[in-house]
């Protein structure tokens, strides 16, 4: 394989945003018209590589790797497995739905996809990267973007208090990571930054132990574990919609994702050890994420906190440490992507409507607007994990795994489920269903071509999944393979 | 060991020196000429240019050269890394002076800022405590006089008295510390006094008062706590380029020679002093983000700012390894193309806009997209963003001090990061977001400094995208420290 694919893949997005910023600001139409090529392309190749990944062979597919700072062991490298091919895809389809969604965004939209780009190759950057430098490197390239994007583009209550919130919990949380990069890479000995090298590096189970919690942490706070997930439901709020897909549907996978190739993976003794912490504050996340989620009053904060709760479900899948939970983690990564990315988008068209979130004030939108109610529902189905629905293909191994795991964490969190089934109720009933309030009668223009073209995109995959699991189930099992071969089979 | 006194061979080490004079001499001959008013930034801008190309050619230390001169000069990677970075400061400091009124048509300006860049690259390579004190001199006096250049302006000529009161302070101390220095060991010489020091004749307590004496003069030039207190009243009060200037070459000249000083006596530093700096380095980066944090000029941001680079930097000094030596010299670096490009902005807009406020710049994205896209690139790069130059510099240091076992220092550098982050952001902010009434009044960019800021950001970029090559030439660099 010589055509490097993961690569155009990285820098398709980036070279669009400077394209783009040397288009003149007025031309607007000119402006999504190239943003929406380079996402059609970004998403075809993901999903190109998505489809050709050699199942059977399983591993690092797709590997480029070339020299980078080599005095320091340094490679920009890249390749895929059967944990992130999905995550790319993933990247590829929030990127391609968010441009649709963000078609009438007329507030200088020629910086707004530029940064929005910045962001897609930082993201993509990570989820490929085999090198904890060049992981880092990305990682950074896709926080900074998010302040721009929600401080300019975002909701004017909240946002430069989300955006300065946001931007320094992620910061915190990569540069603490940092450090545990590099004490791994010294006292490794190995002289390199390349994470199948370090797979290798037996550091001592003390070593393991010390440096797992700041390494797993760091990055997990982009994955909203608690206690550090404070940020992410105020940025959530606060963002545009295609950044909310984005920072929700992608995002926070970004987090989880470095969590557990450099944290778990990197440091297995250290996961061992202190999976029990993960399994209790995975637990909280998913308990009371779900109740703060059904006592709020604005529309998009209820999302906002079940992402917090169903990210919840990834790190107890981590936690678990097993073939079952492992898998699940990684399914849930994909479907929740998809999952929040429809939520946000559906929320966006409300709200542009409306011009409110609050719950009391909305009503009846199923009258004017279908579409959009089957495909919140669609969402909601997932949410609560019904069979059929891709939650229920992700949920239902993460709660095999915690139940050989820790049985008495598989009931505490099952009661999450409950909570999120009322919770997602009660929204479908008061905003989509019910009376429509007298001011909103015959004001609600019709959604657009590109957002019903983003709806069904969105929607459709939940489906499939949820009814052909085998579409990416054996896919992710394979990647989380990858991950047990390092934790000795435990 | 013998000193050769001199071979024509040598002409090769103060190439960049000789050049400068001349080309010092030949700016006042023009101007005296009253040819070209403009002409003379021009000039100057692309003499340097030209010295710098002749100095990547001709002026390369070779392997048996070492010390010139009868041992007053050392010509080593070091002094060739920091000529270079010099010159290029002087070169963008002409271009970013062009169009200041009152500066940029000014003979006696250019001149000045060449004889001070003369002294910089004689303290890169200086190695004998009298060379050492006269090129120290040679760069502070004509930076005093270049400070309180606008003559009508109280706050520069304040700003030239501040500096050059604790200037003349500071270097006071530190020449009667070389003094004791010279009468408890006999030599003038760097490396010869060195080894007699080695020799363990000398008492510990006294060399301890002798270098706090010595560091205070060191200290001033980098602006490290506690001796940084001129810093942001000089910053603010004195014409902007020369701001620039002050904060990129003038520090990077004193790291230059406090890198020399403290590695000249490796194994007699450690680990008390290297005790001592980690706390200054902790200081430093400390105070200067917190200060930071409450300006609203952004002049006075821009110097806690530099404040606390020094302090990132001096981790890399602390580690007091090959690689924290070239950590230091690839953050100078990194550092001084960024800060560079962050006054040819604050530069051009207090031309359009007549302030220095930070809420001033609100609009400015609107106004000139372009200046706000590289306004963006500084003040991220100065946070230590990727993929621009500071974040793999901040990447650099704090692997020396890790590899140190400083993993403490290292710490305490993420945890400045974060709050330098938070300011940075803050301008960014008030770039992007905010409105106001002048947004529709463009920014005129002339094409000096259109070049100017070119140059630096993709020099950004490029330091922080392909840093292979230029950490190479570092470690090289510092390697003739430990050789």
């Amino acid at each position: 394989m010589t055509f490097p694919v993961l690569s155009i893949i990285v820098f398709t997005p980036i070279v669009a945003g400077m394209i783009l910023l040397a288009v003149p600001g007025q031309r607007k139409d000119l402006v999504r018209w190239i943003a929406l090529a380079a996402a059609v392309l970004a998403l075809s190749l993901s999903l190109y590589v998505y489809l050709t990944y050699d199942r059977a062979l399983a591993g690092y597919q797709f590997v480029e790797t070339y020299p980078w700072i080599p005095s320091l062991g340094i490679s920009y490298a890249v390749g895929v497995d059967g944990m992130n091919a999905p995550l790319v895809l993933l990247t590829g389809i929030v990127m391609f739905t968010g441009v649709l969604i963000s078609w009438g965004l007329d507030d200088r939209p020629r910086e707004f996809f530029a940064f929005l780009f910045i962001l897609a190759t930082g993201v993509f950057g990570v989820f490929v990267g085999m090198d904890l430098f060049h992981l880092l490197f990305f990682y950074e390239i896709a926080v900074f973007p998010m302040f721009l994007l929600i401080a300019i583009w975002g909701w004017q209550v909240t946002r430069e208090y989300a955006a300065m919130k946001l931007t320094l919990y992620l910061f915190i949380g990569s540069v603490v990571a940092l450090v545990g990069i590099l004490a791994m890479y010294y006292a490794s000995g190995l002289h390199t930054f390349s994470m199948t090298a370090l797979e290798q590096a037996n550091f001592s189970v003390g070593f393991q132990k010390t440096w797992f919690p700041p390494v797993f942490f760091g990055f997990a706070v982009l994955g909203g574990i608690f206690p550090f997930h404070n940020w992410s439901p105020d940025g959530h709020v606060a963002a545009p919609t295609a950044v909310s897909m984005f920072h929700a549907g992608v995002l926070m996978k970004l987090g989880a994702y470095a969590a557990l190739r450099a944290g778990i993976m990197l440091l297995p003794e250290g996961a061992k050890f202190w999976s029990p912490l993960i399994l209790g504050l995975g637990t909280v996340n998913v308990v009371y994420g779900a109740f703060i989620a059904m006592v709020q009053t604005d529309f998009k904060y209820v999302i906002g906190f079940s992402s917090v709760s169903h990210m919840g479900l990834v790190m107890l899948g981590f936690a678990t440490l097993n073939r079952e939970g492992l898998t699940g983690a990684g399914l849930q990564m994909f479907s929740h992507g998809v999952m929040t990315a429809l939520f946000f988008a559906v929320v966006g068209m409300v709200y542009d409507r409306a011009h409110t979130r609050e719950i009391s004030k909305l009503g009846g939108f199923s009258k004017v607007m279908p579409l959009v109610a089957v495909a919140f529902i669609v969402g909601g189905l997932v949410s609560m994990g019904m069979p059929g629905f891709s939650g229920f293909v992700a949920e239902f191994p993460i709660f095999l795994g915690l139940w050989k795991a820790q049985p008495i964490v598989a009931i505490v969190a099952a009661l999450g489920i409950v909570i999120t089934a009322a919770y997602i109720m009660r929204v479908i009933g008061r905003v989509f269903f019910g009376e429509m309030p007298a001011e909103f009668e015959g004001h609600i223009p019709p959604v657009t071509r590109f957002d019903r073209v983003a709806l069904v995109v969105l929607a459709g995959i939940l489906i499939l999944v949820g009814v052909l699991p085998s579409v990416i189930a054996p896919l992710v099992q394979s990647g989380a393979d990858n991950v047990l071969r390092l934790l000795g089979g435990a | 060991m013998t000193l050769p006194t001199y071979d024509p061979s040598m002409i090769g080490a103060v190439l960049p020196e000789l050049l400068l004079l001349a080309l010092a001499g030949l700016v006042m001959l023009v101007d005296l000429a009253g040819r070209g008013r403009r002409g003379l930034g021009w000039l100057s801008a692309a003499g340097f240019a030209a010295i710098l190309v002749l100095t990547l050619y001709f002026g390369r230390p070779t392997a048996s050269q070492g010390m010139v001169f009868g041992g007053m000069l050392r010509h080593d990677g070091t002094s060739f890394a920091f000529k270079v970075l010099f010159l290029f400061c002087g070169a963008i400091t002409c271009l970013l002076s062009l169009d200041v009124p009152r500066v940029g048509t000014r003979g006696e300006y250019y001149s000045l800022l060449i004889v001070a860049t003369l002294g910089m690259c004689l303290m890169a390579g200086a190695s004998d405590l009298i060379m050492l004190y006269l090129a120290i001199e040679t760069t502070s006096i004509p930076l005093y006089v270049l400070a309180g250049f606008l003559k009508d302006d109280v706050k520069s000529v304040e700003s030239g008295m501040k500096y050059f009161l604790f200037g003349a302070m500071t270097s006071a101390v530190m020449l009667y510390g070389f003094s004791l220095l010279y009468g408890a060991t006999g030599q003038t010489n760097l490396y010869l006094l060195a080894e007699v020091i080695r020799g363990g004749q000398v008492s510990a307590l006294f060399l301890g008062g002798v270098a706090v004496l010595i560091l205070a003069g060191f200290g001033f030039k980098i602006a490290a706590v506690p001796f940084h207190f001129w810093t942001p009243d000089v910053y603010e009060g004195a014409p902007t380029p020369i701001t620039a200037y002050i904060s990129t070459a003038s520090k990077a000249a004193g790291f230059a020679v406090l890198v020399r000083f403290v590695l000249a006596f490796l194994p007699d530093v450690s680990p008390y002093w290297s005790a001592v700096l980690a706390a200054i380095a902790t200081a430093t980066m400390t105070l200067g983000n917190l200060l930071a944090l409450a300006q609203t000029n952004i002049k006075r941001l821009l110097a806690y700012s530099s404040i606390a680079h020094a302090g990132y930097a001096l981790i890399g000094l602390v580690a007091l390894s090959e690689f924290g030596t070239a950590s230091l010299v690839f953050y100078l670096a990194a550092y001084v193309v960024t800060n560079l490009a962050a006054f040819a902005i604050v530069i051009l807009f207090a031309r359009s806009a007549g302030s220095d406020r930070i809420a001033d710049y609100a609009g400015l994205s609107r106004r000139s997209p372009g200046l706000a896209l590289g306004m963006l690139v500084a003040m991220l790069s100065l946070a230590g963003m990727p993929p621009l130059a500071g974040f793999v510099a901040k990447v650099y240091v704090f692997a020396a001090a890790v590899e140190s076992g400083l993993i403490w220092l290292a710490v305490v550098g993420v945890l400045n990061a974060i709050v330098g982050l938070y300011y940075y952001l803050t301008v960014l902010k008030v770039v992007y977001l905010y409105r106001s009434d002048d947004e529709n009044k463009p920014i005129a960019v002339p094409r000096t400094y259109a070049l100017a800021l070119l140059t630096c950001v993709v020099a950004i970029i490029g330091l922080g995208v392909v840093s292979a090559p230029w950490l190479g030439w570092a470690v090289r660099t510092a390697q003739s420290l430990f050789s």
